[in-house]
């Protein structure tokens, strides 16, 4: 089979796959050499965008889409139709070189399908990630996916040459594996998670302990996975409620350090599996999930209050935020002049970032409503919640149920709810 | 009205804005002319000097903040002429006007106007980093593989933004062009030359069929976001990126290949197939839930080991979720 041939199938395999991250690794670039290539570090860059919003950063492709699983909602599953190809390690070491060169990529997500048995797959994964970084001395961004059943030690060198490692969690639950993943058990990639945090934190603690002692580095001795571990878990294919889905989010944040957490709403696949649902989940559940995770991560707010038992489904409606205003109106209005962070970080519309300009602000001078506005905090959200020294909501005179009206669409609308340009903002800053 | 003559770029303005703060000049009563409106090409033919690195932000009797003088270097590279003029009536206020917290203060109608122009010259370069596309135009006699790119920045971006270049492609010779100054990288040192005309640039590259292929593929036509793709890689720069000619098409086809995808018979072959060998049994015992008060009645006949292993079983409380 042609090489273009096997990228086209092997990228088609590949896309269901929503990590594209190349941010948050180690500084280094190939200043000096002669034979580098490559830098990393800081921010992340897309290269391109496809049709779907999505950005294209990295050269996401499997090895080979072949596989032994039978995971139902899986394009490459054993028992689909798809065309089937595989790459040899060579062909993706000169792909990602060559793409690489010439500006079109920050580095290789490699994923593969499981042939033969998972040490046999782990292996030829690492080889090409081995070959980038010492044949090739490649200084660009490498994300491995593992498997969790490959040995210890193969997970041990993914993690040496790779700047982030994943396995991807799938589902929310055990019952929802046994159904829709017959070979994957959530306790067993659990494991491996914890083995991989367990391996990252004493690389990070050595690496301290000799920085602190003076110890000189080799060019050997290689960070383990700087940029952390991820997940991904797929949102509409099975009936677990998004509490559900928040919850395991919680234990992999919380219990396993992992970095991020990818939700990727179930979108129909050619060949599809006859248990599946027929109709995909609307794309905005997937987005507020994501606003849900940032909310967990960088604003403070617990599962519970997001998802509380007695809604234990996200409002596609309305933002997952503004959903928790409305049910805390006792926390309202805040001042702007006066509350703490962790409070202003609860008021709907006003994101990190606004928070600490905010109280940088207000040192020096008193907050209107105008201030606000110049800050890039679009005041139609806030303006029932904040009191500034020109502004009290309480004149307006607003319950709940007559706040919910005011920001919740019309009926009609319910799947295209958050316009798009909302979208792009929050999905970048995360500020919802 | 006094009229200061600088050139455009970041250092001719330090100097002159130097002189005139140690020289307590207000803004108020200053033109800056920089010769790039046309009129006034006194300096025009010098804008393409060899980079020079400013070297210190400490003038003689006046101490300007160093998060002044970053910004500063961004807001120079900006097109639009007011800027040198708002430059220095900041740094005014940061030294005589003794505002020293002004840099905090983002609600300064002076202080956003800076930023604002800062923000667009990051995003500028930003998308220099991701859109420039090299094209491959041989090796030299020692080997090194030689690269063209051809990009169209909306800012003086190109001496600020060549070193990110210059070190992530040390081991490649390249040059960057671009209709206002192009940069050239030959392993040792970054040279600067005047912009040059498109057709200057090498017109494909071999690898861009593959890219192309790799850019379908990658889609998702069940996803179609077009507006998202579109506000993080505007129309202006389709023309210089070889993927883009493939978007019409790929949305046009989008709604019928999803449609096929859902409409289609669902695979009919048997889930588990009887020819390919089955996956990996899994290597975990089963993971039944224990009964904790059947096991603490047998307690006394099981071994400390047995014991451990069925603690790791257990599944009676909710904590077991969340275990490591």
């Amino acid at each position: 089979m042609e090489l273009k041939n096997k990228l086209e199938i092997l990228a088609d395999a590949a896309k269901y796959d929503a990590s594209c991250a190349s941010s948050g690794t180690t500084k280094r670039d190939s200043a000096g050499s002669a034979t580098a290539l490559g830098s990393s570090g800081g921010a992340g860059i897309c290269h391109s965008y496809a049709p779907d919003g999505r950005c294209i950063s990295l050269l996401k492709v499997l090895l080979t889409n072949a596989c032994i699983y039978d995971c139902h909602y899986c394009i490459n599953r054993r028992s689909s139709d798809v065309q089937r190809a595989r790459f040899s390690v060579a062909e993706v070491v000169q792909l990602t070189l060559d793409f690489y060169k010439r500006n079109y990529i920050e580095g290789l997500f490699l994923s593969s399908g499981i042939v033969r048995n998972p040490d046999y797959t782990m292996e030829r994964v690492v080889e090409v990630a081995r070959q980038l970084r010492v044949d090739h001395d490649f200084r660009g961004y490498i994300h491995l996916k593992t498997i969790p059943e490959a040995s210890q030690e193969l997970i041990d060198q993914a993690g040496e040459y790779a700047d982030r490692i994943s396995i991807n969690i799938e589902l929310a639950s055990q019952q929802s594996l046994d159904r829709l993943a017959p070979e994957k058990n959530m306790s067993r990639t659990q494991k491996a998670m914890g083995g991989i945090r367990t391996r990252i934190e004493t690389d990070s603690e050595r690496r301290k302990a000799d920085r602190q002692s003076g110890k000189r580095r080799t060019k050997k001795d290689r960070h383990f996975a700087p940029a952390g571990q991820s997940t991904q878990m797929i949102v509409g294919a099975d009936a677990s409620p998004d509490r559900q889905l928040l919850d395991r989010a919680d234990v992999l944040y919380g219990a396993y350090h992992l970095k991020r957490v990818y939700y990727s709403a179930f979108s129909p696949i050619p060949s599809a599996s006859p248990i599946l649902p027929l109709k995909s989940p609307p794309l905005v559940r997937e987005h507020r999930l994501y606003q849900s995770d940032w909310l967990m991560r960088f604003y403070g707010y617990s599962v519970e209050e997001i998802a509380p038992d007695s809604a234990p489904n996200l409002d596609l409606d309305i933002d997952p935020k503004l959903s928790w205003a409305l049910r805390s109106r006792e926390t309202f209005p805040v001042d702007v002049n006066q509350a703490p962070r962790e409070l202003l970080l609860r008021i709907p519309g006003i994101g990190v970032r606004s928070v600490t300009r905010i109280l940088q602000i207000r040192r020096w001078s008193a907050l209107r409503l105008e201030d606000l506005q110049k800050l890039g905090i679009s005041l139609k959200k806030c303006l029932p919640f904040v009191i500034t020294t020109d502004h009290n909501p309480a004149r307006l005179g607003l319950d709940s149920d007559r706040l919910r009206s005011r920001f919740a669409p019309g009926p009609q609308q319910t799947e295209f709810t958050f316009t798009v340009a909302d979208a792009k903002s929050s999905a970048i800053t995360g500020e919802v | 009205m006094e009229t200061i003559r600088i050139k455009p770029n970041f250092e001719s303005w330090r100097m002159q804005a130097r002189k005139l703060l140690v020289q307590s000049v207000p803004p108020e009563g200053l033109l800056w002319e920089d010769g790039s409106s046309g009129a006034d090409s006194l300096f025009g033919d010098l804008e393409n000097n060899a980079f020079e690195k400013p070297s210190t932000t400490i003038m003689p009797q006046v101490r300007i903040p160093r998060d002044f003088m970053n910004l500063a270097e961004l807001v120079a590279c900006h097109r639009v002429s007011e800027r040198w003029g708002v430059l220095y009536k900041v740094a005014w206020r940061l030294t005589h006007g003794k505002e020293r917290q002004l840099l905090a203060l983002r609600i300064d109608s002076d202080l956003k106007r800076l930023e604002d122009w800062a923000s667009a010259v990051r995003r500028d370069r930003h998308k220099m980093k991701a859109f420039v596309r090299f094209r491959k135009i041989g090796d030299t006699e020692t080997g090194r593989e030689q690269f063209v790119a051809w990009f169209e920045p909306e800012h003086s971006i190109v001496e600020l933004t060549a070193p990110f270049f210059a070190k992530r492609f040390a081991s490649m010779d390249w040059s960057i062009l671009t209709p206002w100054q192009c940069a050239h990288w030959d392993g040792q040192s970054l040279q600067f030359s005047p912009g040059v005309s498109s057709r200057e640039a090498p017109k494909e590259d071999q690898l861009e069929d593959y890219w192309r292929s790799y850019y379908a593929h990658i889609f998702n036509p069940a996803r179609l976001k077009l507006n998202a793709m579109q506000s993080e890689m505007p129309k202006k720069y389709w023309k210089n990126l070889p993927e883009a000619p493939l978007i019409a098409e790929l949305t046009r086809k989008a709604a019928r290949r999803t449609g096929d995808m859902v409409e289609a018979p669902v695979s009919t072959k048997a889930h588990v197939s009887e020819r390919i060998p089955s996956g990996v049994p899994s290597p975990d015992p089963p993971s039944r839930s224990v009964e904790p008060a059947g096991v603490l009645s047998r307690a006394d006949t099981m071994s400390l080991e047995e014991l451990s292993q069925l603690g790791l079983q257990c599944k009676a409380c909710p904590l077991h979720d969340r275990a490591t």
